[in-house]
């Protein structure tokens, strides 16, 4: 490269006009509405003088309850993305069943299937995940903030720069063409010769880096900084459930950052770890990326579960049943999540023996699987239960779980597995379990959770709304594909060629509509709940009843939390505390010692970014520079020793006398 | 798609409306393939999955039926209900919660590994179908499978016969395919006669399996490939003896020559591709497609297999290092597939969707200096001939295609 002496390539790499797609009207339009409605937001957020307050309390925070909250911002606001390539598919399938050829053509059209599936696996689902666990757990174990704080605001920027490169492969480029796996020999570089696997490549390896270093920082949140007398099995159930999510992360993310490695050695230097060429082989990444790829699955289903945990005990207003069960459910489900990877692909030509193993372990995880659902049954027998919004979509997950376990464990026999593997009946199980586990669960834990982060409850007429669309939605939107699955249609299909099967991609099609509105009752639900915050305002920060020690403290809470750290003596901390006639310390505070915000998150996101960017676009000097930077920056970080601070006693006398004042009005 | 007009729903045994109704399934016209197949493999892959999900609703309706009981005898209303908030261990019940589960994976868990062993795709048949076993002097049909971007290739090796994208077997005589590709992975599926298997470059997977209806059935590849992928389908005829013989003889009267070149022609990406007959396969092309050195100058996968069995062939190796490179071909000769184009081989894309965002040869950016480049390129490109610059580092060759990718 140094031998050109063209210098618009040595600056530019391979970016030139060219990459602007200015003949797709659909990018066109889109690019105009998101420049626009940017261009709009820049304005209000001029208008309103926001900037500084943004920079200084969100965008530098190292406090866990705004980084929680960032990160959910984030991953709704990629939901819209991401669901927005569902809703082109879909229109997709039902124009071009009808023997047409629908309106997009096979280039465009792979490259939404793959950043669907890539967006809300990497950035809903894992954001939404990580966000909730980010809030709650601190909050739960009775701690002011997480381990490493400034660590966590640097987890976030590092997934939000991943995010950004995703988004950016929409107006500059193109994203990969290979599905969300970007299985080898087609993503390596004579298949896919463009930049849309390099976009894939450093988007995964920035935000699973920033996912790795999450896991780590929450691990030793949970082991380290749990108030005193809370034990292992005193810990509330959904930081068990967390740290099991954590402990999968830490294991599994390091062989998605090696995989990526390798993939981006094959592109970048010639080696040939995955294609044929001197000897490689295709199958080592297809092992690799699912020995990463499984544990996934449990990473964002065993938060959920944990949701569900704390929602049916409070709304039933009653102990979890066969807590210590539930607690041996998840770590039995931890460890076989790393047993059954193989499952992805009986159809490779493992012998029947190394099949069936992977198949009989793959259902072993439906026995602590089944041993929850009886479990929250339980809990619910003989209790109270109120139908608020997240009890119903508590309700919903069990039923339309069960079904997506039930085949899940159909897929997991081999021979049925052989007639149904990429079909789409398991295109059907894998949203049955993640919109009906991960999605319900999420926005469970979201209505249950934004009165401790706001101080109000979310409307519960708009959250019923969208319980009841997304709830329709999803099996109007499924079923259909369970079925045409059993037809023997394959996934990822750009056109279908029986007429006949139309029908069901239509009723596809106005299924994935009835999830469109339930996405937009959540919206109007957000806004409606912020103009109604008076009504729908709780001051006693204990709104539904809780049990767990977060419904202790302020609604929001205050920076430090706890004005003094709470002694626990059982697993539901809060519920024994109020049985025992806890009141409410009203004097001896003293200085509380906190982290400080650093910017420096911030910068180390942004310069991962233009990194990621260089090295897409073979910007080679951009590239070094960008990655020289990092590493300044980051070294520089280590002599910033002006880190902490402490809230002086009379800030806090001042906030926990305000919050007396009001729980008094309130009562 | 599939036969469904020739059924006439009173053959259709009462297992399969039961089963059929089971599932809810309210059909226009009955074209449920998995569960009414026409093969006797895929119809106990439909029997393993129907006796699955029988056992699985043992537990799972109980369940949704108790969730709703439960949650409407114990809502907050129903002041009648028992409350015990602090009810929360049950030993007896925490054993029902985990066994029944239990009992339920052990059940499947050996339904699992018995069928998991009898339906192997690699395990030769041993029945035609539930009535009838394996006849002794039964000769099994071979097919050899090759996917090839965006085609399926079938040769006969005992007919001495080759087709593109249409596949014939006769009725009720065992089926052994030995599956390949060409290039990207693919996997074989004909739902009607049985499971998947992938199909992958470099090496050879297996399915046994055997047609019992004559009929016209849909195969096509069940993994992403890329462009071509969704047309990248084919008819099986299952065929009467003599309408089988017919059709063999039908390919070699209208058939050409598949030789070397014929294949290394038909091997380039194309989309929707017609169907073809070939009367006559050149010796041992299955072998060298499967071993990836159709092309002349090509070592095949085996021999270096071979080599490293023994240990390897050490600093001789270096010399083996061009023969070894499969991957690159179509864009070294030009006729790579649509959308792999610039920079991986210097030239304009076939069909007008190059890859977003790559410098083109007398590009809009103005500058015009990768014009030289560019033919610098074609010429060092002769038709399967390896430039030096790609082939050793390709650092060193002009124009804005990144070397790298050349590799």
């Amino acid at each position: 490269m140094f031998s050109n002496p063209d210098l618009q390539t040595l600056v530019f790499g391979r970016l030139t006009w060219d990459a602007i797609p200015l003949h797709d009207p659909i990018l066109i339009v889109t690019f105009a509405m998101v420049a626009l409605g940017g261009a709009a937001l820049l304005g209000i957020m001029t208008y309103f003088r926001w900037w500084g307050p943004l920079w200084r309390d969100w965008l530098t925070s190292v406090d866990h309850k705004k980084i929680g909250i960032m990160y959910i911002v984030m991953a709704l606001v990629m939901l819209l993305r991401g669901f927005s390539d569902a809703l082109l598919m879909r229109s997709q399938q039902a124009l071009a069943s009808g023997g047409g050829e629908g309106y997009l053509p096979p280039h465009h059209y792979d490259q939404i299937f793959t950043a669907h599936g890539v967006i809300m696996i990497f950035f809903v689902a894992m954001p939404l995940v990580t966000g909730l666990m980010n809030y709650v757990i601190p909050l739960q174990i009775g701690a002011r903030d997480v381990a490493f704080p400034f660590l966590n605001n640097l987890s976030f920027w590092m997934t939000a720069s991943g995010a950004a490169t995703v988004m950016a492969s929409l107006f500059v480029g193109e994203f990969a063409r290979t599905g969300w796996l970007a299985m080898p020999p087609l993503s390596g570089a004579d298949s896919s010769p463009g930049v849309g696997v390099d976009y894939y490549i450093w988007a995964l390896q920035i935000a699973g880096v920033g996912t790795l270093l999450s896991g780590i920082n929450l691990i030793a949140t949970i082991v380290k900084m749990r108030a005193p007398g809370m034990t292992m099995m005193k810990l509330p159930i959904f930081v068990w459930s967390s740290l099991c999510t954590n402990v999968l992360i830490v294991a599994a993310f390091p062989i998605l950052t090696a995989v990526l490695a390798l993939l981006s050695l094959d592109r970048y230097v010639g080696t040939h770890f995955f294609t044929n060429d001197l000897g490689g082989n295709p199958m080592m990444y297809v092992n690799l990326i699912w020995i990463w790829g499984h544990p996934e699955v449990y990473i964002l289903i065993l938060p959920a579960f944990g949701v569900f945990s704390e929602i049916v005990s409070t709304y039933s207003s009653k102990r979890l049943f066969g807590y210590a069960s539930m607690v041996y459910a998840l770590v039995v489900i931890t460890i076989l999540a790393y047993l059954v990877w193989l499952h992805h692909f009986f159809t490779m030509g493992s012998g029947a023996s190394v099949n069936s193993f992977f198949g009989i372990t793959t259902m072993i995880i439906s026995i602590p699987t089944g041993a929850k659902i009886f479990n929250w049954l339980f809990t619910m027998y003989r209790g109270r239960i109120r139908f608020e919004v997240p009890m119903l979509w508590t309700l919903g997950f069990m039923v339309t779980f069960v079904i997506g376990g039930m085949t899940g464990v159909l897929l997991a026999v081999p021979p049925a597995d052989f007639v149904l593997h990429n079909s789409l009946f398991l295109v059907a199980h894998f949203h049955n379990v993640i919109i009906g586990g991960v999605v319900f669960g999420m926005f469970a834990g979201i209505t249950y959770w934004f009165p401790k982060a706001f101080g109000y409850k979310l409307d519960p007429f708009w959250g019923k709304m969208s319980f009841w669309f997304w709830l329709t939605g999803f099996y109007v939107a499924f079923m259909p594909l369970y079925l045409l699955g059993l037809m023997g249609v394959t996934r990822r299909l750009n056109r279908i060629e029986d007429p006949s099967l139309q029908i069901w991609f239509v009723v596809a099609a106005i299924g994935s509509v009835l999830i469109l509105l339930g996405i937009l009752s959540f919206i109007v639900q957000l806004v409606v709940s912020y103009r109604r915050r008076d009504e729908l305002r709780d001051l006693t920060g204990d709104p539904w009843g809780g049990r767990t020690l977060e419904w202790s403290t302020a609604s929001p809470p205050p920076d430090y939390n706890f004005a003094f750290t709470p002694v626990i003596h059982d697993h539901d901390a809060w519920s024994d505390m109020k049985r025992r006639g806890y009141s409410r310390p009203l004097t001896g505070f003293k200085a509380i010692h906190m982290p400080r915000n650093t910017a420096t998150g911030v910068i180390l996101g942004g310069l991962s970014t233009v990194f990621s960017f260089a090295m897409i676009w073979y910007m080679w000097p951009l590239a070094a520079v960008s990655f020289v930077a990092i590493l300044v920056v980051s070294i520089a970080h280590t002599f910033n020793y002006d880190r902490d601070f402490d809230i002086p006693a009379d800030a806090v006398v001042r906030a926990e006398g305000e919050r007396t004042r009001l729980m008094a009005r309130q009562a | 798609m599939f036969p469904r007009s020739k059924r006439d729903l009173s053959r259709r045994g009462p297992v399969r409306c039961l089963a059929l109704a089971a599932l809810a399934v309210v059909l226009s016209g009955c074209n449920v393939v998995l569960m009414q197949p026409s093969g006797d493999i895929a119809m106990r892959q439909r029997d393993l999955i129907l006796a699955s999900t029988g056992l699985m609703l043992l537990i799972i309706v109980p369940v949704i039926a108790l969730t709703a009981l439960v949650a409407w005898r114990y809502r907050a209303s129903n002041t009648e209900a028992t409350y015990d908030p602090d009810w929360h261990h049950s030993t007896q019940l925490e054993v029902v919660i985990w066994a029944a589960p239990l009992a339920i994976v052990i059940a499947l868990g050996a339904l699992t590994w018995i069928s998991t062993h009898t339906l192997d795709p690699y395990r030769p048949l041993d029945r035609l179908d539930a009535k009838r076993p394996l006849p002794a002097d039964v000769k099994p049909i071979t097919v050899e499978v090759v996917a090839l971007d965006w085609k399926w290739l079938f040769f006969y090796p005992d007919q001495g016969i080759a087709t593109v994208n249409e596949l014939a077997a006769p009725v009720d005589v065992p089926i052994t395919f030995k599956i390949t590709s060409a290039s990207v992975m693919n996997s074989f599926f004909i739902p009607a006669l049985a499971g998947q298997i992938y199909a992958m470059p470099g090496m050879e997977t297996k399915l046994h399996a055997v047609i019992n209806k004559a009929g016209i059935f849909d195969g096509f590849s069940a993994n992403y490939s890329g462009s071509g992928f969704s047309r990248m389908n084919f008819k099986f005829h299952g065929l009467k003896r003599e309408a089988f013989d017919e059709w063999v003889a039908k390919v070699k009267g209208e058939g050409k020559p598949l030789s070397r070149d014929a294949y290394i022609a038909l091997e380039k990406p194309t989309e929707a591709e017609p169907v073809r007959y070939f009367a006559s396969v050149e010796e041992g092309l299955y072998k060298a497609a499967l071993n990836m050195c159709v092309l002349p100058g090509k070592m095949c996968m085996h021999e270096m297999m071979h080599i490293d069995a023994m240990g390897g062939a050490g600093k001789d190796s270096q010399a083996n290092r061009d023969r070894l490179r499969y991957d690159n071909r179509h864009a070294e000769q030009g006729d790579e597939a649509v959308g792999a184009t610039f920079p991986a081989s210097g030239r304009e894309s076939r069909d007008g969707h190059k890859p977003q965002g790559v410098t083109s040869g007398g590009s809009r950016d103005g500058s015009g200096k990768d014009e030289p480049g560019q033919d610098k390129l074609e010429k060092t490109n002769p038709h399967q001939g390896h430039s030096p610059g790609m082939n050793h580092g390709g650092h060193n060759h002009g124009g804005s295609a990144p070397a790298q990718l050349n590799n």
